[in-house]
């Protein structure tokens, strides 16, 4: 018999959210400020533990239909095209690139391809904490 | 093109990672897996021409100047093996189809080969001892799943004392490169090898030598640090068995020989004594153990040990008879070891017991098994036209003109039991009485035994065409025995 978590389900609907949210900010602030795509994406699996705390696997696994292996697959094609983009340019593997660009709402912008792998190592990262998560606790 | 050296580590990453997206297509995996390492293979051999043409290629990533950024290099010695790892790492996967099964196949056997390789292509072409570092954690990992992979009893135990080994042996390469980095302020092995020299305080350099040999001593499997390979190695199936025996424990061996001829050179009259000492009792220990055993798959284990303690000797001479010796011995005996590892697993799939004991009379049912077999154990004992003669005779001959005559003198004597313990499998396991033998269909004997025929076939063409190949090797013997080479090609000064 499964106890009433009507507290815990409310409080985590909204929470999540802020964890997300502050995922995203760690994620983008990693280039200036203490963060990046390592934090950012353990964050982001805390983000999903707390859902399965609160609801049960199978709820969380409709809520997100992914394939976190595949997501770990992605994540390192990601990161290795981007370092292999500077075989294209004939430049030292892992060369990277940046530039300033005028974006609508954010104004003068800096852009590095430095993101792009992060991005990579944030999925990687993503993927097999949840697939650790996952496989332990659907074991029987 | 600049990126050339990285493209046999590149490449298998990159299969690697596509085949973890369809782990169930068992069509797929199969052919990805093969024309991945296959692609890792031509180009290591595009990259062994180039370094042979153009001198030692060296890349530092990121176009940061060289002692900032991490320098990967290429040079003989390197280039040469990695074009071995790959050769095996491809008929391992030749070899992995009739024999792993289709249930390990489908859960993530072919990614986990490929990731292997990454490691040890990387291991063999870093320029950085951290990176170093890295890319042996990145083979390790991969050598943790192929262990375990299939959950078998025997593997679920040994898995847990490897890794238990593995891990502490990390954890002190981590503090051995803590101390360098805190004594010489550098990472990058080429600005190490200038550092060092002018560091007047050997003391803490020796004490960081041997540490450095402790480490490397683990992955090689030296003296007393071989205790976790036997059981260890005994536990996977044989194809994981013949990648681990093949390449695992020669990345140690490399590491050993890169850093005791580049920098480590301060005190050599400690260093390489000791380590000449070690390899020999390395000889004796695997010596003793490849007699003492009825179990094909154990005897051949123990000829791993024998033989890293062989290529150490070599080393420990640090002259150019010695090395030269040490370098084709090391490519001779990766290939030697996973061919006689696939022809174990024949046997053993044939008798269905790997106990030496209960085989018998295969020699008339298989008759070129049999004398596929004893051209590899001749090859491996060092009988004149096959390829483990030419690398053990230059190693006898440094031992001779250096200071450790009599390590030779043992190294001469203990080939004769090399060939007993490999002799011992021809005699029990295709003379005598035959035993009832496992019926195999054709097919599947063929897909079995064409791979290692052909493996057995390059061996042999790597003896008797040393002459061809010795250019290469004395190259890569002077590359290591001329450091400012090395140096030159990576700082560009």
């Amino acid at each position: 018999m499964r106890t009433n978590d009507v507290m815990l389900q409310t409080a985590t609907k909204v929470v999540t959210f802020i964890i997300l949210m502050f995922a995203v900010h760690i994620f983008f602030a990693g280039h200036y400020t203490p963060g990046g795509g390592f934090v950012g994406g353990l964050l982001t699996t805390s983000a999903i533990v707390l859902l399965m705390l609160a609801f049960d696997i199978e709820t969380v696994k409709k809520i997100l239909p992914i394939n976190y292996v595949t997501m770990t697959a992605i994540g390192l094609l990601l990161a290795l095209a981007t370092a292999s983009a500077s075989i294209i340019f004939d430049v030292p593997f892992f060369t990277h690139a940046y530039d300033y660009f005028d974006l609508p709402l954010f104004g003068k912008t800096s852009l590095h391809s430095a993101m792009l792998f992060d991005a990579g190592v944030y999925l990687v990262v993503v993927g097999v904490t949840m697939t650790i998560i996952q496989t332990i606790g659907e074991d029987e | 093109m600049s990126n050339l050296l990285l493209f046999p580590i590149i490449i298998p990453l990159f299969f690697a990672a596509i085949l973890m997206m369809f782990p169930k297509n068992l069509k797929l995996q199969r052919t990805l897996a093969a024309v991945g390492a296959g692609a890792a293979l031509l180009s290591a051999l595009v990259l062994v021409a180039k370094v042979n043409t153009a001198g030692v290629q060296a890349v530092t990533l990121g176009s940061w100047p060289a002692p900032f950024g991490i320098s990967m290099v290429s040079d003989p010695l390197s280039a040469l093996l990695v074009v071995t790892s790959s050769i095996i790492t491809l008929f391992v996967i030749f070899y992995s189809f009739p024999t792993i099964g289709i249930k390990r196949e489908q859960s993530f056997y072919y990614p986990a080969v490929l990731f292997l390789m990454v490691g040890v292509n990387g291991a063999f072409t870093t320029g950085d001892i951290f990176n170093l570092f890295v890319f042996v954690e990145v083979l390790l990992m991969a050598s943790y799943t192929l262990i375990v992979h299939g959950g078998e009893k025997p593997q679920l135990r040994e898995s847990i004392k490897y890794l238990l080994v593995n891990i502490i042996s990390s954890a002190l390469f981590v503090a051995a490169v803590a101390f360098l980095y805190s004594v010489t302020g550098t990472l990058n092995m080429a600005d190490l090898a200038v550092k060092i020299p002018q560091i007047e305080e050997t003391g803490i350099l020796t004490v960081i030598a041997v540490l450095f040999l402790v480490v490397f001593g683990f992955k090689a499997a030296i003296f007393p640090l071989y205790f976790w390979l036997p059981g260890s190695y005994y536990a996977p199936p044989i194809p994981i068995l013949a990648l681990f025996g093949a390449l695992l424990t020669k990345v140690g061996v490399y590491a050993i020989m890169r850093t005791y001829t580049l920098f480590f050179t301060m005190n050599i009259g400690f260093t390489h004594e000791l380590l000449g000492i070690i390899a020999i009792l390395t000889i004796l220990a695997g010596c003793i153990g490849a007699l003492a055993y009825f179990d094909v798959k154990k005897i051949i284990i123990y000829n791993i040990i024998i033989a890293v303690g062989v290529i150490l000797f070599g080393i420990a001479q640090l002259n150019q008879p010695g090395i030269d010796g040490s370098i084709f011995y090391l490519i001779h005996d990766m290939l030697i070891k996973a061919a006689l590892f696939f022809l174990v697993g024949i046997v053993a799939v044939l008798f269905g017991t790997t106990d030496l004991r209960q085989m018998g009379g295969l020699i008339k049912t298989y008759p070129v098994l049999g004398w596929v077999y004893l051209v590899t154990a001749f090859g491996l004992a060092g009988i004149p036209p096959l390829s483990g003669f030419p690398g053990k005779l230059l190693i006898v001959q440094g031992g001779f003109e250096g200071p450790q005559f009599w390590g030779s003198i043992i190294i001469l004597a203990t080939s004769l039991i090399v060939l007993l313990s490999a002799v011992r499998i021809f005699v029990y396991a295709f003379w005598g009485e035959p035993v009832e033998t496992v019926p195999l269909k054709k097919s599947v004997f063929n897909q079995m035994f064409i791979p290692t025929v052909v493996l057995v076939a390059l061996t042999v063409a790597f003896g008797v065409g040393a002459e061809l190949f010795m250019p290469l090797i004395s190259g890569a013997g002077e590359v290591l025995l001329n450091p400012s080479i090395y140096i030159d090609a990576v700082l560009k000064e």
